[in-house]
């Protein structure tokens, strides 16, 4: 089960992860992502700090949306992620392909540097 | 030491064996990251054969069953009476490819390969085997 909050201050998206991704919750993850990226929200934080575990159906969706967020130009970073949900990136090396960083302030100079 | 679960072949059902493999493994003084990993090896097969092999059918059933072998090993035997798919045979994808296609699925098995030591796909009269292993990392 994930709960999944979208704030929006100014510029910046945030998406709030909180709970589960798995094969059975990942819609919820592809619905609220999906959504923010095809609006074209310039700045996306995911905000993993609640997220407890994600399989690769959570992977999926992250993946699903590269493409889009490179032809839109948009900033998109994750942050928060506890070891057990990081390693998970790292096997696949996703943690090459998406930017993933370790709190909100990081995610924010990151993007700022691009 | 062997434990079992049997659950009926819903997606939301991924979490009841989620729980009980890490009530199994919080004995057996594994890093979390480790215990975490097996849960997921396990997660995505249980989600493929649920998807793939049962069509989610709750009249259809998984059991999991863990074989503990003394400190050297952990073995996962994942058992369910749908459509045979050995998992060995699963080509590995490109990840940058999937990538371009924008495709949401396809690296589970990948996960699978990469976390366990051993996978073998047994076929029996009118059931499936996966068998995962684990080697243990001998501790201090």
């Amino acid at each position: 089960m994930v709960q999944i909050e979208i704030i929006k201050e100014n510029d910046i998206t945030t998406l709030n992860i909180v709970g589960e991704v798995d094969a059975s919750s990942s819609i919820q993850l592809d619905e609220s992502l999906g959504s923010v990226v095809s609006n074209g929200d310039p700045i996306i934080l995911i905000d993993c700090e609640g997220l407890n575990y994600i399989s690769s159906a959570g992977l999926g969706v992250f993946m699903s949306y590269i493409e889009d967020v490179n032809t839109k130009n948009i900033k998109m970073a994750l942050f928060g992620l506890n070891d057990k949900v990081k390693n998970v990136f790292d096997i696949l090396g996703l943690d090459q392909l998406l930017t993933i960083v370790k709190t909100k302030e990081d995610a924010l100079s990151r993007i700022n540097e691009v | 030491m062997k434990f079992n679960i049997s659950v009926p072949c819903l997606k939301s059902n991924l979490q009841r064996i989620r729980a009980f493999i890490i009530d199994v493994l919080r004995e057996q003084h594994l890093s979390e990251v480790e215990v975490h990993s097996m849960v997921l090896a396990v997660d995505e097969v249980c989600a493929n054969l649920m998807i793939h092999s049962n069509n989610c059918s709750p009249l259809h059933s998984i059991d999991v069953i863990i074989i503990i072998k003394g400190k050297d090993k952990i073995v996962f035997d994942i058992i369910d009476k749908g459509r045979g798919f050995d998992i060995r045979k699963y080509p590995e994808p490109d990840i940058k490819e999937i990538i371009r296609m924008k495709k949401k699925g396809g690296v589970g098995l990948m996960l699978v390969k990469r976390i366990m030591d051993d996978i073998d796909f047994i076929t029996k009269e009118d059931y499936n085997i996966v068998r995962l292993t684990k080697n243990l990392q001998p501790t201090g």
